[in-house]
């Protein structure tokens, strides 16, 4: 077997057990936010060692993948931000160990209602 | 004529990404993706590339650039470490909170830079910006006024950042 496939084998299977990490911690984390960090930092790590492995094994995809990589990286923290202000803003509670909560404290200065 | 400059760059661009994701220069192709870049270019009336924007192509911003690249690579993995070795720990050992930073950076697509890394690096979500600060949800906050949580979460991108898109040389 050529070296190339054996990298990126083992490559595609890293990644493939960070975004089990990632699912494994959207089910442990106590509230959506704390979610969300799983969700999007395992799965950015795993989706990137995937696609890289992917290119080593069939290196004409290379270029294309390393492409589709860039998109992951510009556009997976827009949605996670837009989903975490959008469910801060319609209500959806930190969980109860948190520490702080300076947005809140933000919001009501400037006089938004935020229901919770 | 800045303004014809920036129309050509854009198309250009987007000629060359669309190029190199078909990966092939057959004619049709070809074709497809000059018209498809000038329809583009058109409807977002060159946005992308403003006069400003232009100026990233200065070879010390670009140099910056090429450099950030490891260095968020490297932030990458650390965050997924971070967070994998806290999701497999039957503690759960988290200690979440909202905290608020300041950015030095002015230049909106700056502060979007900024907001992005953030996100994208060790336990820290950016939830909102508005003005020079920011909101960041933080998995284990471990400062404990705004000062000590910008120079933790923010400092380090700012370094690179700044240079990036507001050096005025």
């Amino acid at each position: 077997m050529a070296v190339n496939v054996v990298i990126g084998s083992v490559l595609v299977a890293l990644g493939a057990a960070f975004l089990f990490l990632g699912a494994l911690g959207i089910v442990r984390m106590p509230d959506l936010y704390n979610r969300m960090q799983a969700g999007t930092k395992a799965t950015t790590l795993g989706n990137l060692l995937t696609l890289v492995g992917l290119g080593l094994i069939e290196p004409a995809w290379m270029l294309k993948l390393l492409l589709i990589a860039l998109f992951v990286l510009m556009t997976n923290p827009i949605s996670s931000h837009a989903l975490a202000r959008g469910a801060y803003r319609a209500g959806v509670p930190l969980t109860e160990g948190s520490v702080r909560d300076e947005y809140r404290e933000a919001l009501e200065e400037h006089g938004e209602e935020v229901p919770s | 004529m800045e303004r014809a400059v920036r129309y050509l760059v854009s198309i250009a661009a987007l000629w060359a990404l669309w190029l190199a994701l078909v990966g092939t220069l057959d004619p049709q192709e070809v074709v497809a993706g000059g018209v498809i870049a000038v329809l583009v270019t058109l409807v977002a009336g060159g946005a992308p590339f403003t006069g400003r924007s232009l100026r990233i192509l200065a070879p010390k911003r670009l140099a910056w650039a090429l450099a950030y690249i490891p260095y968020m690579v490297w932030a990458i993995v650390k965050a997924n470490l971070d967070v994998a070795r806290r999701v497999v720990d039957p503690r759960l050992p988290i200690n979440p909170g909202i905290v608020r930073v300041k950015t030095r950076l002015k230049h909106p697509v700056a502060r979007t830079a900024l907001a992005n890394s953030i996100t994208l690096t060790p336990g820290t979500l950016s939830v909102d910006i508005c003005g020079d600060e920011l909101y960041i949800h933080w998995v284990d906050v471990q400062a404990k006024d705004i000062e000590e949580a910008t120079r933790e979460i923010v400092s380090g991108f700012e370094r690179y950042l700044e240079v990036i898109f507001e050096d005025a040389a």
